[in-house]
């Protein structure tokens, strides 16, 4: 385990080369916190390195997805939506590129939702908290924000002065400008939202012009508020006091999961290098931590790494970056700070070596239990049917005694047909000796053929009476049989198994 | 103009100066966000009343400058209901009657605005599944006194049996035991003779007697076979289906008193697209012809 360190040391340091230092103090260092405390603001400093730049791409895609997957077509045939993703609430309809989920197959969702639960946790138990640190909206929104703030305000230094400063006519600029650009941001934010939820070209011009429905501008104008104050003005402290998962995933990490972490046998005893009278520093008797809180200065949520791994960290490895800019600075090896496991910082304090181990029960367990519903639900989707039928029997009266002795029961028959194209379906009933079928609408017709549009629902009324004579042939008062409907179109046959009833004793 | 009081020593706060046996009362004030809220909702009350209706009045109620109902929010509701279905209603008042079943959107219309019609004026007599009781016809089977095709059924729900308007569908089988047409051994000739036609086990000798009867004052309405007329509402005595019950007792019953039960006419109290979908429903539960 690493271990908390008193960070005050020496005053005015002297550095070779042209590092900076910064004094700055973790303004959310642990010793430092209260059960209740006002926010102190965080001013994370532009970082440079290889995390940093994983972390712009990571934002460019995930924000291009966000704002251009609703633009995204995709052709599905007349009448139906040309979206790629939409979320159709008016038609009940979830079209997901090839996907089309219907409400009763709402499993498909939480199934999808369980996926990304267990690969949540699957990714923490391997690298902990990559999902905060990268691809969580949070992270990333706020990230943008910073970036807008830095481009108005300057970075972390000239945003420190601009505070501090009087207002004046440029700090009213600068500042109204971010804020301005904060809602812009919000305002396209939650517009991207609203269009997975309806053809985006048209909403668009509804919502320029003016003609969109209600409901549309003010989803937009939550969101909008919603991005502009978590993103852009709560930002660390939705990850420190609102977000759940900081304190679930204790639970999900091990000593053999990746941390960003501070080798302190590395860094320890820190101190501000001072330069002997040949210019060069004595590396021996110290660690290499020169005490430059660099990695505080960009820390995003306002913490020391070096106090080892806390919640408030959401692993974002900007401190590597930083702390690595130093090292190549002062000549020293990188990765003072950078993902480690305990189990290796423990072995390494002791002299050991002890080699990254990705495999082990937790991270077999995670992948099992998501190769198992990644199968289930593709077998589900392989199964899925295009037609859907459900019989349901009278039970108010549960049969009808005919003038001529016979008895008849009525069903109601539902089909539904989720091909986008219309269908015609034969209707019998099998394993009922004599009866005869009718179907209200279809009177006349020998052999009737109903036909389903294209995704739609049809309900019928189905009446089966067997004659007196027959009643005899029934091996009971309640006498199981299929209703079978077969697609006429490629034969397929779909049973129900349901009952005919002719009442116990009236015979 | 503060008074000061007496401070209690042990709290260190001031008194109110009020004394009951020696136990007095500590000047703790509210708390302040308490009050504002105190004050707030007195003011939000005072908003409420001018903007929504609150004081009743000697005739009326103050109406409140919003002017909003929850009666006139229910109208319109209900009014935007039926607006929408004007295409479907419109379209059911034009269709004559045979064709609507050709039409498969039509027929759902009017199927689903029939059963739900149905359950509000027809259940309490015929059942909520239409299976009817004694003395109130079941109108799932295919017996109909009246006629079982959709035009029959349409004219009897428009004008009901035995009721008052005037093209009410009417038949009176005489009360053969109350006005002493038939004595009592003669009505149980007959009904012993009746039960016989459906094939219920009999005393022969009798019914043979009550077949000279039956001849004499039934044949003509319910038909030298017994079979029914329904022309004229006499239902068919053959079959298995009996409207006041197939016993020999509710069969005495019928010749004595003539039944004659009463149906409502329904045109004067629903609106024509309703008395429509009520037909077809009604055809469509099973027995329809």
């Amino acid at each position: 385990m690493t271990t908390v360190l008193d960070t005050r040391g020496g005053t005015s340091p002297t550095v070779p080369g042209d590092v900076e230092t910064h004094d700055v103090e973790a303004v959310n260092q642990a010793e430092r916190r209260k059960l209740y405390a006002s926010r102190e603001k965080v001013y994370p400093k532009l970082a440079h390195g290889q995390f940093r730049t994983v972390k712009w791409v990571v934002m460019a895609v995930t924000l291009g997805i966000y704002y251009a997957l609703p633009w995204l077509r995709w052709h599905r045939g007349p009448d139906l939506p040309d979206q790629a993703v939409l979320i159709d609430m008016a038609n009940n309809r979830y079209f997901f590129f090839f996907l089309e989920i219907w409400p009763q197959e709402f499993y498909y969702v939480t199934g999808l939702l369980v996926l990304s639960a267990l690969a949540l946790f699957l990714a923490t138990a391997v690298a902990g908290r990559v999902w905060c640190g990268y691809t969580c909206p949070q992270t990333v929104w706020t990230d943008l924000m910073v970036t807008v703030e830095r481009f108005w305000q300057g970075d972390r230094n000239a945003r420190i002065r601009l505070d501090k400063e009087r207002w004046g006519p440029v700090k009213i600029f600068k500042k109204a400008m971010t804020h301005l650009s904060w809602l812009l941001i919000g305002v396209l934010t939650g517009g991207a939202l609203i269009f997975y939820f309806r053809d985006a070209p048209t909403l668009a011009v509804e919502l320029v012009t003016g003609t969109a429905p209600p409901i549309a501008y003010l989803f937009l104008g939550i969101f909008a508020f919603t991005t502009y104050l978590l993103g852009g003005i709560a930002r660390e402290q939705v990850c420190i006091y609102m977000c759940p998962w900081p304190r679930i995933q204790g639970a999900m990490t091990d000593r053999y999961t990746l941390l960003v972490s501070y080798k302190p046998e590395r860094g320890e005893p820190r101190g501000p290098a001072r330069k002997a009278k040949d210019g060069t520093v004595d590396w021996s008797a110290r660690g290499d931590c020169i005490d430059c809180k660099a990695c505080v200065a960009v820390c995003p949520t306002g913490i020391d790494i070096r106090d080892g791994s806390q919640l408030e960290c959401i692993q974002c490895a900007l401190c590597i970056d930083a702390c690595n800019e130093i090292m190549d600075k002062i000549g020293r090896p990188r990765d003072l700070i950078a993902y480690d496991t305990i189990a290796k910082q423990e072995a390494k304090a002791k002299g050991e070596h002890e080699p990254h181990r990705f495999v082990r029960p937790r991270t077999i367990l995670y992948s099992g239990v998501l190769a198992l519903v990644g199968i289930v639900m593709l077998a589900a989707w392989f199964a899925r049917t295009t037609l859907e039928v459900n019989v349901q029997r009278d039970r108010n009266p549960p049969f009808v005694r005919l003038s001529e002795g016979g008895v008849r029961n009525g069903f109601t028959v539902k089909i539904l047909n989720k091909l986008h194209e219309p269908r015609r379906y034969a209707i019998a009933a099998e394993g009922l000796p004599g009866a005869s079928l009718r179907i209200i609408g279809f009177e006349g017709a020998a052999d009737p053929l109903v036909e389903v549009g294209t995704d739609t629902l049809r309900e019928l009324r189905l009446l089966i009476s067997i004659p007196e004579r027959d009643l005899s042939a029934l091996k009971s008062p309640s006498q199981d049989f299929d209703i079978v409907v077969r697609d006429t179109g490629t034969g397929a046959v779909t049973r129900r198994r349901t009952s005919f009833q002719i009442g116990g004793g009236t015979q | 103009m503060t008074k000061k009081h007496e401070v209690d020593h042990v709290t260190g706060v001031e008194t109110t100066g009020h004394e009951w046996d020696g136990i007095k009362e500590l000047n703790k004030p509210l708390p302040r966000w308490w009050l504002l809220t105190f004050y707030a909702s007195i003011v939000w009350a005072i908003g409420y009343w001018i903007v929504y209706p609150a004081w009743p009045l000697a005739n009326d109620y103050t109406r409140g400058i919003w002017g909003y109902s929850q009666r006139a929010t229910v109208a319109a509701e209900v009014k935007a209901g039926i607006d929408a279905q004007a295409g479907q209603r419109a379209a059911l008042d034009k269709t004559p009657l045979a064709d609507v079943r050709k039409n498969p959107e039509l027929l759902r219309f009017a199927m689903a605005a029939g059963a739900a019609s149905f359950q509000t004026n027809c259940a309490a007599c015929h059942g909520r599944g239409a299976q009817g009781f004694v003395g109130y016809p079941n109108l799932n089977d295919d017996d109909w006194i009246w006629g079982g095709s959709v035009e029959d059924i349409h004219k009897t729900i428009l004008h009901g049996i035995r009721s008052d308007a005037a093209e009410a569908r009417n038949s009176a089988m005489p009360r053969f035991g109350i006005d002493n047409m038939l004595d009592k051994a003669q009505i149980d000739q007959a009904a012993e003779y009746v039960l016989s036609l459906s094939g219920k086990s009999t005393d022969a000798a009798v019914a043979a007697k009550g077949a000279v009867i039956f001849k004499e004052q039934c044949a003509s309405c319910h038909g030298p076979e017994g079979k029914g007329i329904v022309e004229q509402g006499a239902p068919n005595l053959t079959d298995g289906i009996w409207l006041y019950g197939g016993g020999k007792e509710q069969v005495v019953e019928s010749i004595r008193t003539g039944r004659g039960g009463m149906m409502p006419a329904w045109q004067p109290r629903l609106d024509s697209v309703t008395l429509k979908s009520l037909a077809i429903y009604v055809h469509s539960l099973g027995g329809g012809k």
